[in-house]
């Protein structure tokens, strides 16, 4: 680290305050850890089945993963301010639907305007989202408990028993998810830079950094004069903007959408999220840990499939992964503040 | 204190007035709403829900949520099937799944209580574990031929009337529930430590024990409403009464209990109850499909939070405003 380069001079003035070193020490153990563990399931795996780790199938961890690492991206945000937006299935769903339904009743519509619109309303449905919990005082699991199922319900009420089909959609639109840049698919490309663009806002702005702080101390944050509604805001804005991106994305991947597009996602996308080191109590985390977590949860669906274990292991699983890791922050946690108290004594 | 008791009187109602709209409602959108055999249908899809938002109560009245309360109903019904299925007696049936229910109710509590996590946290993850471990244990199979005095039991009614016979268990619990809140030291220390956690300890309340235990009555709760489900629908299936805990949730804070603890009654819980059963029938009875009802529950969840706070915040503008007019006018008169 830079400070060990320091001198002890320059070190009492400018070194972080020791609850900022003992956060970030957690934060790259943690996304180490992830990195071991996915070593682990990759050897593990691999012995008896070879083809896990074959170029094609690594490729197939990763194109599934980049959908639902847009989306872990936006929860991310939402989850450091102390807060969480479950309703990002229903909106992936919904999005997903009225995008490939764009084509079907206007054929010949243009791919970019059916982007527009998507984003457009992911955008629209985050910032309601987002200002009943910032303005409204509702807490965030009250509000996006009720727009997942209010979301979902449009769903239902603009599909009907309706589906859209391959066919329906331009094979341009489908290409999106198809499509390779240098041999990279475009999918996975998208995820990569939307997470860089996220974490170095996080990490180098004036605004990143208000993230944490609302999230980390709300009370302090306020007295230090940062707008939290506005920032809480914001968040809700972007997670409701990712997913409907996400969504554009889902309807290009899978090509066949009906109302039930994307049910149940938002565990997987809390689970990826809390797996990948961030609080759910807000205020500490990162973007790279959140995607690590994403990753990692996708490598073991593979494996599952690999190794011939039934699907309806998965959901189960993403459940006890999301407790497993909310206990182990918890006791790291706890131990770590204990070391420092000691040590401050 | 005495706006707070103006508020919930208000807040009551407001409900009652919802309810009588629902009636309205429902009495237009359908000529076969009003029929006693449909306002018996009514009773019976509240079995469940009915059962549950005690429990559920119970818990946010202390500042804790539980979002596994579905998932709990679901695998108790399905390890209720899955052992009739292997044929065991039907009362060993039900004592598992009532056993079933209560141990994960009691393994929320514990994470919540000994580990000091977030109920909310907790219960989400475990919404989807005890889901995940009903898909493990039947699958996408469904268990059906239960006796007939089971499924009776399950959407029978008291002979000679038109009440369903879990409606009765409601009542009995309900009246256990009243007298328990309202009218016991019990009651007392829910309050104490949904308004205020650590005065609540201080004063020597066994917190942490409390909660387990609310926690643990939850998973019963849960465990019994799959006995019924069960029986109702003749049918024990791994994705039963998905998304139950919307409803539930919903008219326990439509009641008008506080969703940061430490406020709320029965009655008022009670009413609102019957105005999310009427409402999705009447809804129903017009031919929505259920997805599309919940538009309208998610929509009552989030106003049922909102109203009061914007209640709360309309008064302390309004007093703002008088406090500023009665100070103009004292300033002008003392300029006179």
């Amino acid at each position: 680290m830079v400070t060990e380069t320091m001198t002890t001079e320059q070190e009492g003035q400018r070194a972080p305050s020791a609850v900022i070193r003992v956060t970030r020490r957690v934060g790259q153990v943690r996304e180490l850890g992830l990195l071991v563990v996915l070593l682990l399931i990759f050897v593990g795996v691999a012995v008896p089945e070879p083809r896990f780790v074959a170029v094609n199938n690594l490729r197939d961890i990763l194109l599934s993963v980049a959908i639902i690492a847009i989306v872990v991206v936006g929860e991310t945000l939402v989850v450091l301010t102390r807060n969480v937006d479950l309703s990002v299935s229903a909106i992936i769903g919904l999005v997903a639907f009225v995008s490939g339904d764009l084509f079907k009743q206007h054929p010949g519509i243009s791919i970019a305007v059916v982007i527009a619109i998507g984003c457009a309303i992911g955008l629209g449905l985050g910032l309601l989202n987002g200002l009943l919990v910032s303005y409204g005082g509702v807490p965030a699991i009250v509000v996006t408990l009720g727009t997942l199922y209010i979301y979902r319900g449009l769903d239902y009420a603009i599909a009907g028993g309706k589906q859209i089909n391959a066919f329906d959609v331009p094979d341009r639109f489908l290409n999106l998810a198809s499509d390779t840049v240098l041999g990279i698919p475009l999918l996975i490309i998208l995820a990569a830079v939307i997470a860089a663009i996220f974490a170095l806002l996080l990490r180098y702005t004036r605004l990143g950094r208000q993230v944490y702080a609302i999230g980390s101390n709300p009370e302090a944050a306020r007295l230090a004069g940062i707008q939290r509604n506005r920032l809480v805001l914001l968040t809700f804005v972007i997670s409701g903007l990712l997913s409907g991106f996400a969504g554009i994305l889902w309807a290009a991947r899978f090509a066949t959408v009906d109302a039930n597009a994307a049910t149940g996602l938002e565990l997987l996308v809390v689970a990826s999220v809390v797996v990948g080191g961030v609080s759910i109590l807000g205020g500490s985390g990162t973007i790279l840990g959140a995607m690590l977590g994403a990753i990692l949860l996708a490598t073991i669906q593979d494996a599952l499939n690999i190794l011939n274990i039934s699907p309806f292991w998965l959901q189960a699983f993403y459940g006890a992964a999301i407790l497993l890791a909310v206990m182990l922050d918890t006791l790291i946690m706890r131990r770590l503040q204990r070391s420092y108290l000691t040590r401050r004594l | 204190m005495r706006r707070a008791i103006r508020l919930i009187s208000l807040w009551e109602a407001l409900l009652v007035a919802l309810l009588l709209g629902a009636v309205v409602l429902g009495s237009s959108l359908s000529p076969y709403f009003l029929n006693s055999n449909n306002l018996s249908n009514v009773l019976s899809d509240l079995s469940e829900k009915s059962l549950m938002i005690l429990s559920m109560l119970l818990i946010i009245i202390v500042g804790e949520i539980d979002l596994s309360v579905a998932s709990i109903l679901g695998l108790s019904s399905v390890v209720l099937g899955d052992l009739w299925m292997h044929n065991a007696p039907l009362a060993v049936c039900i004592a598992a799944a009532l056993a079933v229910g209560t141990l994960a109710g009691f393994i929320n509590g514990l994470l919540v209580t000994a580990l000091g996590l977030p109920s909310l946290v907790v219960t989400l993850g475990t919404l989807a574990l005890y889901r995940g471990c009903a898909y493990i244990v039947l699958g996408q199979l469904a268990v059906s031929n239960f006796p007939d005095g089971f499924t009776t039991f399950g959407f029978g009614s008291i002979p000679g009337t038109l009440i369903p016979w879990p409606f009765v268990i409601f009542v009995v619990l309900a009246v256990i529930v009243i007298l328990v809140l309202h009218g016991s030291w019990i009651g007392r220390q829910l309050y104490t430590i949904g308004n205020n956690q650590v005065a609540a300890r201080f004063a020597g309340i066994r917190v942490a024990r409390i909660k387990l235990i609310l926690f643990t009555i939850s998973g019963f709760i849960s465990g019994l409403a799959g006995v019924i489900f069960t029986a109702r629908f003749s049918s024990a299936r791994a994705d039963n009464a998905l998304g139950f805990e919307l409803d539930v949730i919903t008219i326990v804070l439509l009641g008008g209990v506080s969703i940061f603890g430490g406020r709320g009654t029965l009655p008022g819980v009670i009413i609102a109850l019957f105005v999310v059963g009427i409402l999705r029938n009447a809804v129903a009875l017009a031919d929505f499909p259920t997805e599309t009802q919940s538009i309208i529950v998610g929509g009552l969840l989030v106003l049922s939070v909102l109203g009061p706070n914007a209640i709360v915040r309309l008064q302390n503008w309004l007093t703002r405003k008088r406090v500023f007019a009665t100070l103009i006018t004292y300033v002008q008169r003392s300029r006179t």
